[in-house]
């Protein structure tokens, strides 16, 4: 096994384990198979399992995550890709409306054990309708499980626990990271669903990042250890099941909270955390919290139009520079 | 059909037709909440259907699916308890009427969102091809889904990949309140778009419970035979209005009239009646359907109310609701 890989690899890696184990994982989606994905993160699966489990469709975001709701309802575990996550507004009656809903109104007659993959977020000049961080639509929804992983390992981990789950999970794979490398998964890698890591530890302030947000909130705390303030920062890795006790026990440590989310302010998974800190961990805190998040503004395309309305390392230092002082 | 599975299907549409009823008068005595949307006047499509299908394939539904519910194994009981918000309901009660499921009979569940449920009708019969099965799936939805993206999507995509499907549409002439020839495009809502897809389209009586066992038994066969899905246009009538607070006024009173003399009921008697089955068999059938509604009222009455706390269950497969560690 290589050293490293990147993180686009480990997408296509973390599939292909899961469907060398059980052959009730199918894939499908557009331009998945022959073309191994836009944004090459299938590549090598139509090759290994053939055109019967790795399915090319039609575009057609209903079809595409109702037809794996059907076929998860009877037995397979698909694993369906909507190619940007923007376009799971075109499909958004299946996230919101059916896959998680049917278990509960049919009183538990039915599980929907499936994958929605997509790529999310802003930072590459897509413009606003292929740039959204969406992963707060999903967070909406009551019965969706929500995976965004940040590093190879864990999107080959993640996904494995995302396939094996027998409740629906939309797993959000961050545009601006594919490229990035790290170590890869070790064979039988499982990252459980709902269990945020400290990426890095430090005494002074809490940054809770995700995603893409996770190696910013590295790099401004790596800035900011240069001035003599220590940084810890939790990679929540998932917001459904949310990881509160990781966060309040950071929290119990350095007493000071800086979310760093690319979703807009409004809405954001910030404003979810920061409440449940307001209710249960008030007491811990010695300065008030601070959200760094996205604008309420359409994604623009210019690269300067772009960087000032979503996170960047700048934003998040002068929060916590600001906060440190208080 | 045989004599014999002519008389239980009129038995089983009877029984359907009762239970509607039911439904219908324990809604005014304001025992079933919300809304319901009855498809007396559709049975034969549910009953016809259910004969030609085998035990193990898939049904989906929309929100006026009593009927699928009740002619694929849910007894009047657990649907009636469940329109009652009874813990003996079907769906415990979480569901209602709009969501009549009964899983273990391939009853996959009835959608209140038009149209929804024809794609994964499409991934349920996908399944089945994966699974070597020769299970199919079919989804019944009304006139007013065909103008639903979704309707066109499921239908490429099953098209395209030859899954063993059947798309049976319950023309009842009227999309909720608006006829639906006045906003489609083309005579046949289903039918005719059949061709844009390179499947089957077929018209039938929905009334006819014969003529609908016909055609579904002959299009399942070629579904499970690996030649793709079909499009079946089932016309009936709505003997009802579109929802409980829907009298249906908008109607005109001889199309009314004509439909309720073409009642799929009194066909099916009529039919029994010309191969032989004498009228008291045929009574003793009534009889039956109406003493097992009538007990199935009472036991719903009977039955209680769930535990609050089942609110928060059934989210998840661990059968819990937390949403987070």
């Amino acid at each position: 096994m290589a050293d490293v890989i990147s993180y686009r690899e480990a997408v296509a890696e973390g599939i292909a384990r899961e469907m060398r184990r059980d052959p009730s994982v199918v894939c499908l989606g557009e331009d998945i198979g022959a073309a191994g994905g836009v944004f090459k993160t299938t590549v090598g699966l139509l090759e290994e399992f053939g055109p019967e489990r790795v399915w090319d469709t039609p575009i057609s975001e209903q079809a595409i995550v109702g037809a794996a709701m059907g076929a998860a309802m009877t037995g397979m575990r698909p694993v369906a890709e909507i190619m940007f996550s923007d376009f799971l507004a075109c499909c958004w009656d299946y996230l919101a409306n059916e896959i998680p809903k049917v278990r509960y109104m049919t009183g538990g007659q039915v599980t929907v054990p499936l994958v929605v993959r997509t790529a999310n977020g802003g930072g590459l000049g897509f413009g606003a309708q292929h740039s959204q961080a969406t992963e707060n639509w999903a967070l909406t929804v009551p019965g969706l499980k929500i995976a965004a992983p940040a590093t190879p390992a864990d999107v080959t981990g993640m996904m494995a626990a995302a396939i094996r789950s027998d409740d629906p999970v939309v797993l959000f794979e961050h545009k601006a990271l594919l490229a990035s490398k790290g170590a890869p998964a070790p064979p039988d890698h499982v990252v459980e669903l709902g269990r945020a890591a400290v990426v890095r530890e430090g005494a002074d302030v809490t940054l809770v990042a995700l995603a893409s947000m996770v190696p910013l909130a590295l790099k401004a705390a790596d800035l900011l250890s240069g001035e003599g303030i220590e940084a810890e920062v939790v990679d929540l890795r998932c917001l459904v099941p949310l990881d509160m006790s990781t966060v309040l026990a950071s929290l119990g440590r350095t007493s000071r909270l800086v979310t760093v989310e690319e979703n807009p302010y409004q809405g954001g998974w910030g404003a979810t955390v920061v409440s449940v800190v307001a209710d249960e961990g008030f007491g811990l805190l010695d300065a008030p919290v601070r959200r760094v998040a996205g604008e309420c503004v359409p994604l623009p395309f210019a690269d300067a139009l772009e960087e000032r309305v979503i996170p960047t390392v700048d934003k998040v230092v002068t929060a916590v520079r600001k906060l440190a002082a208080y | 059909m045989e004599p014999a599975e002519l008389l239980a299907a009129y038995e089983q549409m009877t029984v359907i037709r009762r239970t509607e009823k039911a439904a219908h008068d324990l809604f005014l005595q304001g025992l079933v909440k919300g809304t319901t949307h009855l498809a007396a006047g559709h049975e034969a499509i549910a009953v016809g259907a259910s004969a030609a299908l085998r035990p193990d394939d898939y049904v989906f539904a929309t929100y006026r699916g009593h009927h699928h519910a009740l002619a694929r194994g849910a007894t009047p009981q657990e649907c009636l308890a469940e329109l009652m918000s009874r813990a003996t309901g079907l769906c415990g009660a979480k569901g209602g009427s709009m969501h009549l499921t009964k899983a273990s009979t391939g009853m996959l569940g009835s959608y209140a969102i038009v149209g929804s449920h024809l794609p994964m009708a499409a991934g349920a019969a996908w399944s089945a091809r994966l699974r070597g099965t020769d299970q199919i799936a079919v989804a019944f939805f009304g006139d007013g889904a065909t103008n639903i993206g979704a309707f066109h999507e499921a239908l490429n995509l099953a098209a395209v990949w030859k899954l063993p499907v059947l798309f049976v549409c319950e023309n009842n002439l009227y999309m909720e309140y608006t006829p639906i020839a006045d906003v489609t495009a083309v005579p046949r809502p289903a039918a005719d778009r059949a061709p844009a897809y390179g499947i089957p389209g077929e018209v039938v009586d929905g009334n006819d419970v014969l003529a609908v066992e016909e055609a579904v038994a002959r299009l399942a066969a070629r579904a499970r035979a690996g030649d793709g899905p079909a499009l079946l246009e089932a016309l009936t009538y709505r003997h009802f209005g579109h929802s409980r607070s829907d009298p249906a006024t908008y109607r005109p009173a001889e199309e009314v009239e004509r439909w309720l003399k073409h009642d799929p009921l009194d066909l099916a008697r009529g039919r029994l009646v010309e191969t032989g089955v004498p009228e008291a068999v045929i009574g003793e059938a009534d009889d039956r359907a109406t003493s097992l509604v009538q007990k199935a009222v009472e036991a719903a009455k009977a039955a209680p109310a769930p535990d609050p706390d089942e609110a928060f269950t059934d989210v998840w497969a661990d059968g819990g609701a937390a949403w987070r560690t």
